[in-house]
Formats: structure tokens, C-alpha cells, sequence
């Protein structure tokens, strides 16, 4: 017998369609597998009635003739930064203790809409902050995947719960949030994809916000097919989020099968760096090897700013997060630590309730954007992140995609990189400059470095040419050959 | 420049985070070195470059001023700590 939680969606759909599989029988094999790995830590709520219960009204459907596509009846999980009405919602935080919201997030909705199944809410960083999901207050998520030496792995982060899960069998995908590479990176450490769309392909209505000029949903599946799939039900206009893209969602899948013929492929030069390991070079070189042989065309590119965009990231994003996180006030949701005078109970409050990273990370843009030193740090980075994004614009004007890694290691062992905060941040390094140009870009697994762990390859595209991105993804895809873990 | 411990004390303040006295060192040295490697930008010619306001190349757009939701209080006050009838609740602010 098949074993069902190894299929794709791609897979599943076949099966649910030919009557071979029920949607209830995919939710409870995969709240078998919850139950089974419970020791990764990957979900902070697992939600098995409302599983059960979709899967139902999902047969039901499928049993009249009313199947909605190929997300119904599909086993997901969902990352605990989306708010889900009366199901638990933390954001990997204390400060969100027993936080039971009234509505769900738009994307969320979106695919309960086409119904898809909720397996529970996965782990995550503290606020979406971290490259590890080791700053969760919940404790971290251990990778499913281990090295030869048999070290307990970080899965990557923020989006690790979500990363796990759908690598060790748990759920058949995932939504994660990606701010500075938040989906792409645990999907790289992983071994699955991770998709970021353009900022504005989803709505960010009802996910908790950490920078809302970078933060944007996106789907973390087994196969890039599954991400176009996955994409689909998750995007489009919503009047609740200003920010979301007035325009029609285009068919994700419309060039999936034209494979890399003609594809102009930029290799940013700035991207190669000094003590790279030898081995995420070497899987570049073969990415860019895999894209010509199936004809594309691959040139070497200039991104001059990209040594900037992390420090720029370092600014923005944590200038941001201090304006979103001055809502967790001990007034109108989560944790509450009284104190003598209001503002005393707001210090006791928000001490006792942020992390490390968090209080960090606060404290830097509370910083950046107080009197005398708005121009010199936060206005600064914004000039530099105009830069940043017109170095991608002028490079678009000859290519279609930008191949690049994804990270520049493979899985680090927990507790590594722990004491030093920017160490931590290179993680990202690859990853932030897309997020800071707003551009769609995805995470392909590649291969295996020399301990057996999965290293991601990515691809980088213009706005809103998310079909393009999936074409590329799927062309590398097929030319990788990756197998992940069974 | 480099932060000092009133410095931390004061950027705790201005964002509402209680910090303990003897982590006041400790997190001025981590905010240093943070910021000390932020300042690189510093090295980027950026005269005459706009700051970026907005990722997506687009207006903002401006919606009906009507009402569209409301008159639930309940839901409202659900996730409060403490209320009082329909009110959220805080400390005594007013002598």
C-alpha cells in the first residue's frame, strides 16, 4: 500500500479524484504521523476535530460530484503566525498566551475555501524572528533530517514547524510566512520547496505582522507543482489588506511542463562569498550546469548593493516590528503582568512576554526611529534599500531569473550560533535581498552536502512573473532529481 | 557612536520593556555590536536616491468611508485580561 503521507498534492489529488483514497483517510494517516513524531516539536496546536471534520464535508463534497480542485480534502498545516478563528494562536510568543481569535486570516480562509484540511498550527520563531525556531517560546523544532555525526538539527526558521512537517510525513504542505527568508531557507535546510510569492500576491490580512513592508504568505510543499498548486488557492486581491495587488491571479501551473529552453538565467557575482563552503558553490555551479544543458542561457550579473541588504534589512525590519509589536500592550489580548501605573504594567508586561530576539530586535528599531537618529539609520536604509531593488530592476531588463543558493550552510546543530546575534543573521544573507526588492523567489531542494543534508537552490523573478519563477523552479526540479526523506 | 547602559535603560523605556538592572550591560554590548554593523551603510553614496516608501510600484487606494463592521463587543473583548461590563481595563491614570 502506498504510504500516504509521502504523497504530493499533485499525487493525492490523482487519488482522492480516482476514489482510491478519502480525504478522511489522508487526515487521520497524517495525524498518525503527528502523533508519531510528536518528539520534533513541530506543532504548538494540533487540531485533529477540525481535521476530521473537514475531511468529512470534503468526501461529502467530492461524493455529490462537488469536489472544489485539487486543494480539497488536502492535509495542511498552518503556520502559527495566521490567525485562526477559535483555534489558539501564539506567534512563537508568550505575550500571546491564550489568544483565541474571532476571525481567520484571508489566506487561511482562502484555503479552508477550497478545502483544504487544518492538521493544527506549527511552530515557529517568536514573532517570525529567527533562522533556527530556536527563539520559539514554545521550544525548538528539531529537523527531521540528521548529519552523519547524529546531531539533533535546527530546521531553519522562522517557518521551521512548517518546514519539518511537511519533510517528515506530518502534513502534505505547509504555509509559512517568508520576511527576510523565512520560508526559503527552512525549506532549503529541510529539503523541501519553499515558495515566497511578490510582496502583494497575498493578502496579509489576519497574519500577525512583523515588517509589514516584507512580510508575505506563501506555500512550503513537497514539489514545486504542489507550490503553484498551493499558490493558487492562497492569492489574490483582498480590499482588507491595502497592500495586496489589485490584479487577477494569473494560472501558476500555465508554463510548469515549457521546461528551461530560451530562459535567460543572471548569476549575481556578488553572491559568491568569502568562506562560502566549497559545497553550496559547487551546487550552484551544477544549477546553472542542470539550466543550460535543458537550454537556457545563463549569464554572469551585477547586483552592486547586495553586500548592503542585509545590515539594510537590519534596520527595516526591526523598525517595523516596533511599531507592529507596540499592539501587545496587556489590554486587549494575551498576557498581562500588572504593575503600579499603566506604564509600569505595559515594562512588566512586555519584559515578561518578549524574548530575547524580540526585546533585541524591538529595542534596535525603537532605536533607529527615535528623535536625532531617524535620518542617520532608518532613512538611510530606506535610500539604500531603493538601491537595493533598482539593482534588480536594471538586471531583470536582460534575464528572467536569478539563480542563486538559497543558504550558505546546510542545517546547523541546536544551540549553535546562539550567542552571536548577527552570526544568526547571515543566515539570510542570500535570501533578504529579494525580500527587500518585494520580488517572488523559491527555494528548489538540490542536492546533499557531504554530512547528507538537503541545500536548497534558488530562483529569483520579476514581479509578479510568479509563472515564470514555478517554470524555472520546475525545469531545476526535474534536473535535480532530489529525494527526499521516506 | 556606542550605547551606554542609560541609553539601553532609555530605549527599554521608550519601548514599554521592563529590563533588569544586570542585564543593562550585557544588552548595550549586544545592541553595540548590532548597530555597529548596521552602520556599513554608512559607506553607500546615497545622494539624490529616494528613500523607498512602497515595495509594490503602486498607489495606495482609497476605500468608501462607510462602516463595514462593527457592533460586536463580544468578540471585542473576548482575549482581554480583564474588563469590566464593555470596557478593556488598565491602571488608575487619572489623580
Amino acid at each position: 500500500m502506498t504510504d500516504l503521507t509521502r504523497l504530493t498534492i499533485t499525487e493525492a489529488a490523482a487519488k482522492l479524484d480516482a476514489g482510491e483514497v478519502s480525504a478522511v483517510e489522508l487526515a487521520d494517516a497524517h495525524l498518525a504521523a503527528m502523533d508519531a513524531a510528536r518528539d520534533l516539536n513541530a506543532f504548538i496546536t494540533e487540531t485533529p476535530e477540525i481535521a476530521r471534520q473537514r475531511a468529512a464535508q470534503s468526501d461529502a463534497r467530492r461524493a455529490k460530484g462537488d469536489a472544489m480542485g485539487p486543494m480539497d480534502g488536502i492535509p495542511i498545516a498552518v503556520k502559527d503566525l495566521f490567525c485562526t478563528e477559535g483555534v489558539l494562536t501564539t506567534a512563537g510568543s508568550h505575550i500571546l498566551d491564550g489568544f483565541t481569535p474571532p476571525y481567520e486570516s484571508t489566506v487561511s480562509a482562502k484555503l479552508r475555501d477550497a478545502g483544504a484540511v487544518m492538521l493544527g498550527k506549527t511552530n515557529l520563531d517568536e514573532f517570525a524572528m529567527g533562522s533556527s525556531n530556536i527563539t520559539s517560546y514554545y521550544g525548538p523544532v528539531k529537523n527531521p533530517w540528521k548529519g552523519a555525526d547524529g546531531k539533533e538539527l535546527v530546521p531553519g526558521g522562522s517557518s521551521g514547524g512548517s518546514a519539518a512537517a511537511v519533510a517528515s510525513g506530518m502534513a502534505m504542505a505547509a504555509t509559512g510566512t517568508d520576511t527576510g527568508g523565512s520560508i526559503r531557507q527552512p525549506g532549503s535546510f529541510c529539503g523541501i520547496v519553499g515558495m515566497k510569492p511578490t510582496y502583494g500576491r497575498c493578502s496579509r490580512w489576519g497574519i500577525v505582522a512583523f515588517a509589514s513592508s516584507l512580510d508575505q504568505a506563501g506555500p512550503m510543499t513537497r514539489s514545486v507543482e504542489d507550490a503553484a498548486i498551493m499558490l493558487q488557492a492562497m492569492a489574490g486581491h483582498d480590499p482588507k489588506d491595502s497592500t495586496s495587488a489589485p490584479m487577477q491571479t494569473p494560472d501558476f501551473r500555465a508554463q510548469l511542463r515549457d521546461g528551461a529552453k530560451g530562459l535567460r538565467v543572471g548569476i549575481p557575482k556578488e553572491y559568491t562569498l568569502d568562506g562560502m563552503p566549497g559545497e553550496i558553490q559547487a551546487l550552484w555551479d551544477q544549477g546553472r550546469q542542470w539550466l543550460e544543458d535543458a537550454g537556457a542561457i545563463c549569464t554572469e550579473i551585477s547586483l552592486p548593493h547586495t553586500d548592503y541588504a542585509l545590515p539594510c534589512y537590519y534596520i527595516v525590519a526591526p523598525a517595523e516590528a516596533s511599531s507592529n509589536l507596540a499592539r501587545y500592550d496587556g489590554v486587549r489580548y494575551g498576557l498581562r503582568v500588572d504593575g503600579g501605573s499603566l506604564d509600569e504594567m505595559y515594562e512588566n508586561t512586555r519584559g515578561e512576554g518578549f524574548g530575547a530576539e524580540v526585546r533585541r530586535r524591538v529595542m534596535i528599531g525603537t532605536y533607529v526611529l527615535s528623535a536625532g537618529y531617524y535620518d542617520a539609520y532608518y532613512v538611510k536604509a530606506q535610500k539604500v534599500r531603493s538601491l537595493i531593488a533598482h539593482d534588480f530592476k536594471q538586471a531583470f531588463a536582460d534575464i528572467d531569473v536569478v539563480l542563486a543558493p538559497t543558504a550558505p550552510s546546510a542545517a546547523f546543530a541546536i544551540g549553535e550560533k546562539m550567542d552571536d546575534p548577527i552570526a544568526m543573521y547571515l543566515n539570510d544573507v542570500f535570501t533578504v535581498p529579494a525580500s527587500m526588492a518585494g520580488l517572488p523567489a523559491i527555494s528548489v531542494p538540490a542536492g546533499l552536502d557531504a554530512m547528507g543534508l538537503p541545500l536548497g537552490l534558488q530562483l529569483i523573478a520579476r514581479p509578479f512573473d510568479e509563472v515564470t519563477l514555478f517554470r524555472a523552479a520546475r525545469a531545476l526540479e526535474d534536473a535535480a532529481g532530489f529525494e527526499g526523506l521516506k | 557612536m556606542s550605547l551606554t547602559r542609560e541609553d539601553v535603560r532609555k530605549i527599554a523605556f521608550l519601548a514599554r520593556i521592563r529590563i533588569a538592572d544586570e542585564e543593562l550591560d550585557s544588552l548595550a554590548g549586544e545592541l553595540n555590536n548590532i548597530i555597529g554593523w548596521v552602520e556599513q551603510l554608512s559607506e553607500v553614496d546615497t545622494d539624490g536616491v529616494e528613500p523607498m516608501t512602497s515595495v509594490a510600484e503602486m498607489t495606495l487606494p482609497q476605500r468608501v468611508d462607510a462602516v463595514s463592521d462593527g457592533g460586536v463587543p463580544e468578540k471585542v473583548l473576548a482575549n482581554a485580561p480583564d474588563r469590566e461590563a464593555d470596557f478593556f481595563t488598565v491602571p488608575k491614570v487619572v489623580e
